[in-house]
């Protein structure tokens, strides 16, 4: 290990300790990054990374622990502190104000002046510069809105660097960014460690630790548990290391015995969204819905469970013609849809998990017309126990980790047992082992008789858990592989759009959080 | 797709607890049941009761009620509103149209009283209807939609009698708010009464729980099955039709209809909303505190004019109630 002597250059801890109340979060971290070194922190959600970067960054202060910062001792008193120390923390989520240009981003807060004015010229002139030195090619003039948002995490990284911070931390920058645009902030990476630069690099794609980390440290349940020589590391190693066990996209479910069709869709058609999509689905089979985003797959989950009207085209549940208005519709007729969005369009963050998973069942949870809370509480229990989710139910779900939120929503849609259930990108922004949990969920409710689709754009994902794969492009049905015919290059040359699509299909599709 | 078979209330839950869990467990329900707001009533109903020995008189007590009645049926509407994350600016200029409109049809047309009543109500749940409509299929902001209908309703309260009030409705009717219940003050039993339903509603009905949804996360709540529009639109009507009834009682209290009755009241309404422990984002609130901020402002305006404060700072006290409710309601949620 690297650790060398607190009193010479970089930035080094010692038993850096965090509680809140009687919960400990760090234990007793000791950590240690070089100028010109990138260092991968990895580990399951709620293993304690977010609480160290943000010690490191003067957002929390440590319980215990010392710091020091090219041999001086570093308390960061705020994150004002840090940065005026050369300290920079890049948050995962783009924090961009759309309706100002790029160059007033960069410069929020700190614009250069002249005779007490806003030097606009100025502030263009060296936003161009750093927009350059760190490969965004966007126009400083331009208002935010619009670009896309690998440009956006560009720039956000510009904004933080403007102050040439000596030490930056990278908290998951390429969490929201397909694999051709991360490729962008791997760049940038590698020119601010060209420059001397202490890089501290938070990621759940292992794909990418390996691509660009000289060193990885593992932490889990607050403790530093491995690390690993950037060159030498491993897949397994790491996935092991974060887990404590070992993991595997494998979990198929039995193959669907009869030739009983659930769910018949016929020439579905909305817009521009997607266009004459025709498929069955059989009792207890699991389909995958692969393909780029923004092929149309979400859209296609979305008409289906009733979110979006659709224009054109049939869908038969048990042979029966459906009509779906609205949401209610679908929830009434037994399918049910999983969303990507588990902020936005899943749970109300602020209310309980309780009262989250009851939201759409409360009409049939009364009795004499009224919803009384033990039911609701009684509810709560029940799910708790049988998807095994780690929290309270009576506090708001936002109390709780990534992946025991997405357990909350699963059981949310598993109160009643669906004909259908539809479920896009289960996994997103979830730990190894709850992935795992998930994984096993969805397997029991094929083997159980239930209709699943899975949207995913993790390939691996897919490919583990489906018999069947169709794979979208552009809004349309390209292809409907067996399992044992769906391998990532068949799937990939199938979604991506135009005649070369084998050949560009490495550099382009879209495989999520990889390799977790 | 059976639904729930065993979701009864466990008996046998509770039964393996030691005591001092279950200890606990009485702490947390009392912190859970006993609303913020309430130990600053006590606190302030303390003072009053300090400083002038005849606020603590039944009937005194009883002037709070009824001097507080109509912001209060108000309030219960406005609470409805900002729980799934709206605003009702037009509640005071509903108030004033539809008593103006009532008195009008009375005294110019020789209408029944109880059709001009009717017509009165049914006015105030029709301005409701359009902000519901406006401020959902219609795509505009609640604030606007509202403004918009609060001076529109305002002007016609105006345009109907040209500026002048009207004066003379039945005797039996400006008899309600003098006429006790069982000792206890009719319009205050009223109060009661609709309270009681709004929670009723809000806290047993699915429709009524899903006002919390709606209020979190709309597009939430529409995937989850909640007609989110048809259920703001009620709400809209429901803070229209309790602000019609609220004029009522101003009408039976002054024995006379002014046009520019309640003009004056939006802010309080908004404020015992707030005080409450709402916020205007929307998702929390109940009536129990709204309740509780009602009697706040009621006792706080009540005890400062018992002590001579004069009314002229009395608003500025309620300021700093508000500033001081909402912060010590940021602390308690943080914690």
């Amino acid at each position: 290990m690297l650790d060398s002597a607190p009193h010479s250059t970089g930035l080094h801890c010692r038993g850096l300790c965090k509680s809140y109340g009687q919960i400990q979060v760090l234990k007793s971290v000791d950590f240690s990054v070089l100028p010109g070194q990138v260092v991968a922190l990895i580990g399951e959600n709620g293993a304690g990374k977010s609480t160290f970067n943000n010690i490191i960054a003067g957002v929390v202060k440590p319980s215990e622990g010392q710091m020091w910062l090219d041999g001086a001792p570093y308390v960061p008193l705020s994150p004002a502190d840090a940065i005026h120390n050369g300290v920079a923390l890049i948050h995962q989520e783009i924090r961009l104000l759309p309706e100002l240009t790029v160059a007033e981003n960069i410069f929020l807060g700190r614009q250069p002046t002249r005779a007490g004015r806003v030097d606009r010229a100025e502030m263009v002139r060296q936003s161009r510069e750093i927009l350059r030195a760190l490969g965004v090619n966007v126009d400083p003039n331009r208002v935010v809105r619009g670009l896309s948002m690998a440009v956006q995490q560009g720039i956000e990284i510009c904004k933080a660097l403007l102050r040439k911070p000596r030490y930056v931390i990278f908290d998951e920058p390429t969490a929201s960014l397909g694999e051709a645009d991360a490729e962008l902030i791997f760049e940038q990476v590698r020119l601010l460690k060209q420059n001397g630069t202490a890089i501290i690099y938070v990621s759940h794609r292992l794909d990418e630790i390996m691509t660009i980390a000289d060193h990885v440290v593992c932490f889990r349940d607050g403790n530093r548990v491995a690390d690993w020589d950037g060159a030498s590391v491993t897949k397994e190693k790491m996935i092991n290391g974060m887990v404590g066990r070992e993991f595997t996209f494998e979990h198929r479910a039995p193959e669907p015995s009869g030739e009983n069709v659930v769910l018949q869709v016929r020439g579905l058609s909305r817009g521009r969204a997607f266009r004459d999509i025709s498929f069955d689905l059989r009792q207890g089979e699991i389909l995958g819905l692969a393909g780029l985003i923004g092929a149309g797959r979400s859209e296609v989950g979305r008409a289906l469970s009733g979110a979006d009207p659709i224009e054109a085209g049939e869908i038969r549940l048990d042979g029966r013609v459906l009509r779906l208005s609205s949401p209610r519709d679908a929830i009434e007729a037994g399918i049910v849809m999983v969303s990507e969005d588990r902020k936005g369009l899943g749970l109300s963050l602020d209310q309980s998990a309780a009262r989250n998973i009851a939201q759409p069942w409360e009409r049939s949870l009364t009795r004499a017309g009224m919803v009384f809370p033990s039911r609701i509480d009684a509810l709560g229990s029940r799910q708790k126990e049988r998807f095994d989710i780690r929290g309270q139910m009576g506090l708001p779900v936002n109390s709780m980790s990534g992946g025991n939120q997405q357990k909350v929503l699963l059981a949310k849609w598993l109160v009643k047992t669906p004909r259908v259930f539809i479920v896009d990108e289960p996994t997103r922004g979830v730990d190894v082992g709850a992935k795992m949990a998930i994984y096993e969920i969805i397997r029991g409710l094929a083997a159980s008789g239930i209709s699943v689709i899975v949207i995913s754009s993790e390939l691996e994902e897919v490919l583990g858990l489906c018999h069947r794969v169709l794979v979208m492009s552009e809004g349309r049905l390209q292809g409907d592989l067996p399992r044992d015919a769906a391998t990532p290059e068949q799937v990939m040359a199938l979604a991506v759009p135009g005649a070369d699509g084998a050949a560009k299909a490495n550099g382009n599709i879209e495989r999520g959080g990889n390799g977790a | 797709m059976t639904l729930l078979d065993q979701t009864g209330p466990n008996p046998g839950a509770s039964a393996g607890k030691g005591k001092t869990e279950a200890g606990m467990d009485f702490v947390k329900k009392v912190q859970r049941y006993i609303p913020g707001p309430l130990i600053g009533l006590i606190l302030v109903s303390v003072v009053f009761s300090v400083l002038s020995p005849y606020f603590l008189t039944t009937r005194n007590l009883f002037n709070v009620f009824s001097q507080m009645s109509e912001i209060g049926i108000m309030a219960a509407g406005a609470a409805l509103v900002i729980i799934i994350g709206g605003i009702d600016l037009s509640v005071g200029a509903v108030l004033a149209v539809s008593l103006m409109l009532n008195a009008w049809l009375y005294r110019d047309f020789g209408v029944p009283f109880v059709i001009s009543t009717l017509a009165g109500l049914a006015l105030g749940a029709f301005v409701g209807l359009v902000n519901g409509i406006l401020s959902t299929y219609g795509r505009i902001q609640p604030f606007v939609a509202t403004l918009a209908t609060m001076s529109a309703c305002s002007g016609l309260a105006l345009f109907i009698t040209n500026g002048s009030p009207v004066t003379g409705f039945p005797e039996w009717f400006s008899e309600i708010t003098s006429a006790r219940f069982f000792g206890l003050p009719l319009e205050f039993v009223i109060l009661v009464v609709v309270y009681l339903i709004v929670a009723y509603w809000l806290y047993f009905r699915p429709s009524g729980r899903a006002l919390y949804a709606i209020g979190g996360n709309e597009e939430v709540a529409r995937l989850s099955g909640i007609n989110t529009r048809r259920a703001k639109v009620m709400v809209y009507v429901t803070a229209g039709f309790l602000a019609a009834l609220a004029g009522l009682i101003v009408g039976s209290r002054l024995d006379a209809a002014h046009p520019t009755a309640g003009v004056n009241d939006l802010l309080s309404v908004i404020a015992v909303v707030v005080i409450g422990g709402a916020s205007l984002s929307g998702g929390s609130g109940g009536m129990m505190g709204t309740f509780i901020g009602l009697m706040i402002i009621g006792v706080l305006r009540n005890g400062m004019a018992l002590i001579n404060v004069s009314p002229n700072l009395q608003p500025v006290v309620i300021g700093v109630a508000i500033i001081i409710a909402v912060m010590l309601d940021r602390r308690a949620a943080t914690r």
